[in-house]
């Protein structure tokens, strides 16, 4: 035991220092804290089995083709250049992009809109067409494939990326519109009222009182849509039949169903699949919690 | 009616009603884009897929094209032993994964829930694989499973050589297999809904139970379980709709074989649409499908007594 160290003064002072004064906080802990090993055994094995394959798909995509070592160790980034130009991952990128920017804003406007319109009115249809939303969360999406195939056909709209904005769009709707009447619905009437006494008309004093307190549950429902749009397969499969307007999941099917799978260009793709995600949800997260338990838990 | 004239009327000076003239209208307006919309895109989708059910519709055999009752249903349910099969197998895969999914959710929402050091990087990492998707979902465990280069091949390595196969392209093994790859990314759906739930238990509850005396377990069991109660109902209902319905993982992992074992409904009726361009039965099957869930989710939702107690 090295006494002169500074570790023993300074390790079990800061919990107890703090604890200790308050009374009612020590019998607080008593069912707060259960004993260490309770915490830390089962999410290690649970941290594992998640961090795995993610390890997993890295090493892939860092090592060489053919390599078996466990350490993505020489490191290459030939996987990934081979990915973005050969297999048209840059095109895949640059739709899916299109795809997720224009579902994001359409999905976020008309729900927007609509939303209001539940929150703030009574009107005929109200009652009807929140069944609707509801009833339309039972609709596969996958089950009307062919229906929505002969109308975007006759739209002409087969092999254009508008097909699957509007699709993404349609089927993230409901939920969104739900999420963003229950938010509105927490900014007190009282508010908008206020604005148009001092002179604001309805339109004016939406923007200036309501939109601002809107923004984390704008900014969850928003990615959300953005992340359902990228990650979603099945419409810009059937729907872009042109190699250069299929989206990124589409293309990492493709690499899937090849006669010979490449596994690292597979581990690459993956990768670039999953970085605008990873982007998102780190921008994201500080509003998520609580914008999700705001608007989700209080329907 | 009465009330929306109530509160379309703030008071305020005669020259700015302008701002509130229209509050008739403009309710319908607000929701028009997206009624239109889902008028367009669901509700006419949905009533063409019952009309095309009554009919034999396949466009490569246009000559056979016609009105055909409901000789669809009647071949569903007598003559194809495929549908039997998928039927089945969406019935276990659903149970199977959201009863999975759901323990193990709670378990570690209740423990991403305690104080401990590292925990918010902690439930970042748990949370972490709920934002990837179907297709790399598949992705990525096609690599884990892959018998040349992935997990397998290393338990070989140790000494386990009768794991060391291909785990998806053998009939035994296939099931469990994909179970455990969207369990991977299940999981977190469940403790991510739990775990916001829990944040809204009051913890004067557990210190009134403290005193009491009652042990963690009975806490567990009276007061947290019963407060979890509906946001249990609702998200196990949402993810078993979703469970069933979705797609993207299995046609990309296994492609709903190896020999059909892993073809769910939706899956058999993508194949009998897109490859088989039997318009007609496909729509057929689909009817069934959206009656079945829809039937097992009122089911559900009335044996659960979801929102009746003491809200």
């Amino acid at each position: 035991m090295s006494t002169v160290e500074k570790a023993p003064a300074v390790a079990p002072a800061p919990e107890s220092a703090v604890r200790a004064p308050r009374g009612p906080v020590n019998r607080r802990r008593a069912w707060d804290e259960a004993p260490r090993w309770q915490i830390y055994l089962p999410l290690s094995v649970y941290l594992l089995f998640t961090l795995i394959p993610f390890y997993w798909i890295l090493l892939f995509a860092l090592r060489p083709a053919g390599s078996t070592s466990l350490v993505p160790w020489p490191m290459t980034f030939d996987h990934f250049e081979k990915v973005w130009t050969e297999r048209s991952f840059g095109t895949y990128f640059q739709n899916s992009v299109y795809v997720g920017l224009a579902t994001l804003v359409l999905t976020t406007g008309v729900a927007l809109a609509g939303g209001y319109a539940l929150a703030r009115f009574d009107f005929r249809i109200k009652r009807g067409f929140m069944l609707a939303l509801l009833c339309s969360q039972f609709v596969p999406g996958a089950l009307l494939l062919v229906p929505l195939f002969e109308i975007f056909a006759e739209l002409r709209m087969i092999n254009s990326l508008g097909s699957v904005i509007i699709a993404e769009t349609v089927f993230q709707l409901p939920l969104s519109m739900i999420l963003i009447s229950n938010f509105i619905k927490n900014v007190p009437y009282s508010l908008e009222e206020a604005a148009w006494v001092d002179g604001c008309n309805r339109m004016t004093g939406f923007r200036v009182v309501v939109l601002p307190l809107l923004r984390p549950g704008l900014i969850a429902v928003g990615s959300f849509a953005f992340v359902h749009s990228w990650n979603h397969f099945l419409f810009a499969l059937m729907f872009l039949n042109n190699q250069h307007k299929q989206t990124i999941p589409v293309g990492l099917n493709n690499l899937m169903s090849a006669d010979s799978v490449d596994l690292g260009a597979l581990a690459a793709g993956g990768i670039i699949a999953a970085v605008p995600v990873v982007l998102v949800f780190a921008f994201i997260q500080k509003w998520l919690i609580t914008g999700f338990s705001a608007g989700a838990v209080k329907g | 009616m009465a009330r929306a004239a109530a509160v379309a009327k703030p008071p305020a000076p005669p020259g700015r009603r302008r701002a509130s003239a229209t509050p008739r209208r403009l309710p319908y307006l607000l929701i028009a884009p997206a009624a239109l919309l889902m008028l367009g895109f669901i509700a006419y989708p949905v009533l063409s897929v019952f009309y095309y059910s009554l009919r034999n519709y396949n466009p490569t055999k246009p000559w056979r094209n016609g009105f055909a009752g409901f000789d669809n249903f009647v071949h569903a349910f007598t003559e194809d032993p495929q549908f039997w099969g998928t039927l089945t197998f969406s019935a276990k895969w659903v149970v199977v994964e959201v009863g999975l999914q759901l323990l193990f959710g709670l378990a570690l929402a209740l423990i991403v829930n305690q104080t401990f050091v590292g925990r918010a990087l902690g439930r970042a990492m748990v949370f972490s694989p709920w934002a990837v998707s179907g297709v790399l979902t598949s992705a990525i465990w096609v690599l884990l499973y892959n018998s040349q280069t992935g997990i397998t091949r290393y338990l070989a390595d140790l000494g386990m050589g009768s794991y060391g196969t291909s785990w998806l392209s053998d009939t035994s093994t296939v099931f469990p297999a994909a179970v455990v790859a969207d369990l991977w990314r299940g999981v977190p759906f469940f403790a991510i809904l739990i775990l916001a739930d829990l944040q809204s238990v009051s913890k004067d509850l557990y210190e009134a139970a403290e005193v009491d005396g009652a042990s963690r377990l009975k806490q567990f069991w009276h007061i947290t379980l019963p407060h979890l109660k509906d946001a249990i109902v609702l998200s196990t209902l949402l993810r078993a709709v979703w469970e069933f319905n979705n797609v993207d993982l299995l046609y990309t992992l296994t492609g709903g074989g190896p020999a059909g074992v892993t073809t769910t409904l939706p899956l058999y009726i993508a194949n009998t649409s897109v490859d088989a361009h039997d318009f007609g039965y496909a729509s057929a099957l689909t009817t069934v499908a959206f009656v079945i869930l829809l039937f097992c989710s009122i089911v559900y939702l009335r044996l659960s007594k979801f929102g009746g107690g003491d809200k």
